[in-house]
């Protein structure tokens, strides 16, 4: 059984639609799960649908969006305070440093992150990279395993099946309900991610019924 | 935000005229908009607490898509699709266009104090 899990992702709302079943699963393993938040979503341009954010006003909602998704998760959130969309241009290594810094602390048994380069988003490619460069530094004794989430297109012609697959049907409702906190995100990511014409009110059920795993790849420390 | 009325923004846009202002700029469709259509181009481009002067500036259009004009000393400030505005609590004029999802694509702000 893990000790800890660390789940490393740029956006607030991404810990939802990538893994809240399987952070739901641990949770109820009484598996301890720290989220590090590396953005606060500054830069995304859903407002709301109706529009009820601006830019400028987007931060301070999705921060508090996040803590409430935490809630429902039962985890630990901390904010790494890096600005959407530009991760990638940041000093990489710095990043990295940070990280390592926050695991040695925390000492995880697990971490979720990216598969750099097949994980669409330019910030998410960055941390995910970022996120194994750091524990790749770590000492063999003390590091953990990552799981590494990919879901660009065609990827599994590439890198072939996930080899961890988690049903997390028992946990749907749980991220659903994560997913339902980010308001201002969670009606166009998920019109993107089920294909539907969504509103208000049919969101939740279309949601409930599309969800059925989250799955990721184990990483091969030996490839570096 | 709200509709944009080509007078009041008008008015807010002349209030800020021949001041050292900070810009706020920004165009996207997403990055997502390529993995969602494999059709599609992701494009975008921001510039943030640019500092300009402009001399005067101009919001043109009707209906819901309008644009503004800023001129300053050595060229201009432009934006086109922006449908609503407000004037935030810290006194920074806020003008974007949304899509009929309520998605941002275009922004043009205004302030006295950087973003």
């Amino acid at each position: 059984m893990e000790k800890h899990v660390v789940v490393i992702f740029p956006h607030p709302d991404d810990e939802a639609f990538g893994a809240a079943g399987t952070i739901a699963k641990f949770r109820q393993e009484g598996v301890p799960v720290t989220y590090l938040c590396g953005t606060l979503g500054e830069m995304g341009r859903n407002m709301g649908n109706p529009t009820f954010a601006t830019r400028e006003s987007l931060p301070e909602i999705r921060k508090k969006e996040l803590q409430d998704a935490c809630k429902v998760m039962d985890i630990e959130l901390k904010m790494l305070g890096y600005r959407d969309k530009v991760l990638e241009f940041e000093d990489l290594s710095k990043v990295s440093d940070h990280l390592k810094e926050l695991l040695e602390t925390i000492k995880p048994t697990l971490v979720i992150t990216h598969y750099p380069e097949y994980a669409v988003h330019p910030d998410h490619n960055a941390l995910g990279a970022a996120a194994i460069d750091a524990v790749s530094r770590m000492d063999e004794s003390t590091r953990p395993t990552v799981w590494a989430q990919a879901f660009m297109r065609g990827y599994q012609e590439i890198l072939g099946k996930p080899d961890v697959v988690q049903d997390i049907r028992p946990f749907v409702k749980t991220k659903v309900k994560t997913i339902l906190c980010h308001k201002s995100q969670a009606q166009g990511v998920l019109g993107n991610v089920t294909g539907e014409e969504l509103t208000e009110e049919n969101m939740e059920a279309i949601a409930l019924e599309h969800f059925k795993e989250e799955t990721f790849y184990t990483w091969n420390f030996e490839n570096i | 935000m709200k509709p944009i009325d080509l007078n009041e923004v008008q008015e807010q846009i002349d209030a800020f005229a021949g001041k050292k202002v900070f810009i706020h700029l920004e165009t996207t469709n997403g990055a997502y908009a390529n993995h969602v259509n494999e059709k599609a181009y992701n494009v975008g481009a921001f510039i943030r607490n640019a500092q300009v002067t402009y001399e005067h500036g101009k919001i043109k259009g009707a209906g819901a898509a309008y644009r503004v004009g800023l001129k300053t000393e050595n060229g201009w400030v432009y934006a086109e699709g922006l449908n609503a505005w407000e004037l935030d609590e810290k006194n920074r004029l806020l003008m974007a266009g949304h899509d009929r999802e309520g998605r941002l694509m275009v922004s043009l702000e205004i302030s006295e104090t950087a973003f």
